[in-house]
């Protein structure tokens, strides 16, 4: 077998067992919640019997362990239960706001990274001048302003000042695009803003590392153009650790936008999460938990797929 | 690519002068620990001139200015290093004080570099076909299939293997000898009319060094080019050039014809160069019981599928040298660790001073530790640049012999003295010391745990020939007065003439030839004993062509 192929079985494999170890610490996570599930569903003034009743019919009662496995099998099999606020089917439920998140997501990623990249190699290019210092000076801020904040920033003075966008990201079924485009068009400046800044400077210190290289030397002896050089000789060879921190900005990107969804009311998994869990919806929040579990999981996997390919060593054995 | 970028072939004539370099003055500024920047000058007034299809040899050690100089040669300052006073005239252009724009129409295109690691200046991830034509198809205005036909043209003349298909290859599928050809391809391709090579047989082994180098010197006859061939070995330049220049400390010492440098020096450093190796060494009988007796040893890394070392026997006297000779991969480093303990063989005993030694290195006492000391060849790495001499010679009589205070300062004292450095080095740091002078640190570290044995692991190879004579004079001064052995590693031939009384020759893992230095080193020769031998460069003209004609075997390539 390629040493590739089996590289990548091998990633899969690992990435399915922590999965599963993912899935424990998310359902012994929910357990140890202080509180109760039929306390929370019926009030303070529910009587002891109603409670009794109640957990029976939700299975409280049961082992915890036979209760881990009910939910395991279930949610291999697509079910991740019904919410028990209103009763929903959970799968159902998600899968429209998980659409909405990875649309945001991808939006934001689609800006983020090729700009990122971008000047990442204009900073390598003008390192140590004004173009450099401005790239991160800019960047540094942007990451560094907590994205709340950023969020009712932009609001202010492109919603509220300008009336350019929307200040609420609402989208629903039948919308074009262009409307949907124009609805999200703040939380994926916010979303960029965010993480522009560590990919951006993971691309400049990866490259400028390279650029250290006798090979580099060589381009340059050729009498190649700058920008030639770092495209051509240097960037190649800076994939992998710029790959990985793409990755786990994507990771972020879809799991870790909870608070821009909520400052711009978007419909989206992280707006269901933080209802949810303020409502102490066990199984919605356990369903939330393994399905980002599952992408943060999986981009890892990418990533390291993606630095294993890009090395031409293990691509093309002796 | 702009089509301004493209600098059409037009060849200057044979004869006519290419290269004239007046009163080259380089700079730099030097940050040493703990005290203000300093201006240091590099090179200082040298001048030499060049015409098209000759080859001017520069040589001298290193910090002699060599490669800045022939870096001046493309107006390029490696590290930060300017340029800052003189002539650099190339094809009748002052390139010296040029633009940036200027500098990239010359650069790749009529002034081409090879350097000495060819492994570390081709770009991993891309492929060499695409490395070798870039300037021929970027800015030679020549078309792809054109610039291809060309490369391979150049291949076959240097003669690689496969020459229509290895430029699909990548760097690391080929070997170190097929690379730096290669790279001799690609510099030869855009058809230039000045290529510098820097030291490009240096790091290749001595058997793979004469293909090199006599590849090199055909393709520099053939194309009709002008070269300036840089180098550290006196023997290796003078069969490629037809005129020498002798710098030291970034002054040239001495310039003239290659026959009159090699046969009729007029400066005393260069006949230093010349006669290098003037050590004697009298051969001693071994005498009583062996120190270290290695028996049938075969050992491999773990994930490899053929051993490294194979039923691999030899055996050391007390106050005796025993040198261990091969190419990289032979071997040699293996044995090494298999006898500090750091690689457990698969089959055989290490027996020392009468007990056999345990095959894992926790299975060994301090003792065991203490009597077979080891010294590296990176002696700047093997040192934690954070501790004073006197820290890293006092450690191991700390460790071994629980020495403290004066005591130990005082035999860190004496010990300073038997390696020729003198007290006033306990408190320099290893970043203030040259790297001869750290190596004798490495050297006295080793003596400090009074060991019976010392492995030497290509000690003197990263030194300059007049540093490494003296580190050698040292340590056979130590071997007479400590009565200790020696296991010395090294790829060396004279090094090997100058310090051992017997010698293992070893070959793909097996010794091919043991015994007493007197009878390894005279014939009837095995074959690979006889290649090895006869790829030692001897300092005479005409030398590279007889071997090259009389060879029975092939090299590997390393």
């Amino acid at each position: 077998m390629h040493p590739i192929l089996k590289f990548v079985a091998q990633r899969i494999a690992l990435g399915l067992v922590l999965l599963l170890a993912a899935s424990v610490l998310i359902f012994a996570g929910t357990q140890i919640l202080p509180g109760d599930v039929a306390q929370s569903i019926l009030g303070q003034s529910a009587t002891e019997t109603a409670l009794a009743n109640l957990r029976a019919e939700l299975g409280l009662n049961e082992p915890v362990v036979s209760r881990y496995f009910a939910w395991l099998g279930g949610a291999l099999q697509g079910d991740l239960g019904t919410a028990l606020t209103n009763g929903q089917d959970i799968a159902d439920a998600m899968s429209r706001r998980l659409g909405n998140t990875l649309f945001l997501a991808g939006w934001a990623a689609l800006i983020s990274v090729p700009l990122a990249i971008i000047l990442g190699l204009i900073a390598v290019r003008y390192n140590g001048r004004w173009p450099d210092r401005l790239i991160s000076a800019v960047t540094l801020a942007t990451v560094s302003v907590p994205e709340f904040l950023l969020g009712y920033i932009v609001m202010f003075y492109l919603a509220v000042q300008f009336r350019w966008f929307p200040s609420v990201s609402t989208v629903y079924d039948g919308m074009t695009l262009g409307a949907k485009l124009n609805a999200i068009a703040l939380p994926v400046m916010v979303l960029v803003m965010v993480v522009l800044g560590h990919m951006m400077r993971m691309t400049r210190a990866a490259i400028l590392n390279v650029m250290q290289s006798a090979y580099v030397e060589t381009a340059e002896l050729k009498g190649l153009r700058p920008f030639t050089i770092i495209w051509k000789h240097a960037f190649p060879n800076a994939i992998a650790p710029v790959v990985n921190v793409v990755m786990l900005n994507m990771a972020y990107l879809v799991v870790g936008v909870v608070v821009v969804e909520v400052v711009f009311v978007y419909p989206g998994m992280g707006q269901y999460l933080v209802d949810h869990v303020a409502k102490r919806d066990v199984p919605v929040v356990q369903a939330c938990g393994l399905v980002f579990a599952a992408i943060y999981i999986g981009f890892n996997i990418l990533a390291d797929v993606i630095a294993i390919v890009a090395n031409p060593r293990l691509r093309h054995p002796r | 690519m702009n089509d301004d970028e493209i600098v059409p072939v037009s060849h200057v004539a044979e004869g006519e002068t290419l290269l004239e370099i007046t009163g080259l003055r380089i700079e730099a500024t030097a940050y040493p620990p703990g005290e203000p920047p300093q201006e240091i000058v590099i090179v200082d007034g040298v001048s030499l001139s060049l015409k098209k299809g000759k080859v001017l040899g520069l040589i001298g050690e290193s910090g002699a200015g060599k490669s800045t100089i022939g870096l001046s040669s493309m107006a390029y300052g490696r590290g930060g290093v300017r340029l800052t006073a003189g002539d650099i005239v190339l094809n009748g252009q002052e390139i010296r004080a040029a633009g940036p724009g200027v500098l990239r129409r010359l650069r790749g295109k009529v002034v081409t570099y090879v350097a000495q690691s060819a492994a570390a200046s081709f770009n991993p991830s891309r492929k060499l076909m695409d490395q070798v034509i870039e300037t021929t198809v970027a800015a030679r205005g020549v078309s792809r299939s054109q610039a291809e036909a060309r490369a391979v043209t150049l291949f076959r003349k240097l003669g690689l293997p496969d020459p229509e298909r290895i430029g699909k290859r990548y760097p690391h599928q080929v070997s170190g000898g097929q690379l730096q050809r290669v790279m001799t391809a690609m510099a030869l391709c855009p058809e230039p009319e000045l290529v510098i090579f820097d030291e490009p047989t240096t790091a290749l082994d001595v058997t793979t060094q004469i293909d090199v180098l006599a590849a090199i010197k055909e393709a520099i006859a053939d194309t009709g080019v002008a070269a300036l061939y840089i180098t550290h070995d006196l023997a290796v330049v003078a069969q490629v050039s037809d005129e020498i220049m002798v710098l030291r400390h970034g002054k040239m010492v001495e310039h003239g014809t290659t026959d009159q440098i090699i046969n009729a020096p007029r400066e005393n450093y260069t006949r230093d160069l010349v006669s290098v190796r003037s050590i004697d060494h009298e051969e001693k009988a071994p005498v009583g019981e062996t120190v270290l007796k290695v028996e049938g040893i075969t050992a491999r890394y773990s994930g490899l599928k053929r051993d490294i070392l194979s039923d691999v026997s030899v055996a050391l006297h007390p106050g005796q040298t025993l040198a261990v000779v091969g190419e990289s991969g032979s071997g040699k480093s293996t044995l090494a660790r298999v006898i500090t303990g750091l690689l457990p063989p698969s089959a055989g005993k290490v027996t020392f001073s009468g007990r056999e030694l345990s095959p894992a290195l926790n299975g060994r006492s301090r003792d065991d530790l203490r009597e077979l000391q080891m010294i590296y060849q990176m002696a700047d790495v093997a040192m934690n640049p954070r501790q004073t001499v006197k820290t890293i010679i006092g450690r191991p009589l700390e460790f071994y012999f629980g020495m403290k205070g004066k005591q130990r300062d005082a035999r860190v004292a004496e010990l300073l003295e038997e390696i020729e450095l003198g007290q006033g080095f306990a408190d320099r740091y290893p970043a203030e010391l040259s790297g001869g002078q750290k190596q004798r640190v490495c050297i006295a570290r080793a003596l400090a745990a009074e060991p019976k044995v010392i492995i030497c692991d290509e000690v003197t190879s990263a030194l300059d020939p007049l540093v490494a004579d003296g580190i050698l004079k040292l340590l056979l001064k130590l071997q007479r007065e400590e009565d200790v052995a020696y296991l010395f590693i090294t790829h060396d031939i004279a090094t090997v003439r100058a310090i051992a009384d017997s010698i293992a020759v070893m070959y793909q893992g097996k010794v091919q030839r043991y015994g007493p230095k007197s009878e390894v080193l005279a014939p009837p020769f095995d074959a690979y004993t006889d290649l090895l031998l006869s790829s030692v460069p001897e300092m005479r003209l005409g030398w590279l062509e007889e071997v090259v004609e009389n060879r029975r075997m092939e090299s590997a390539g390393h």
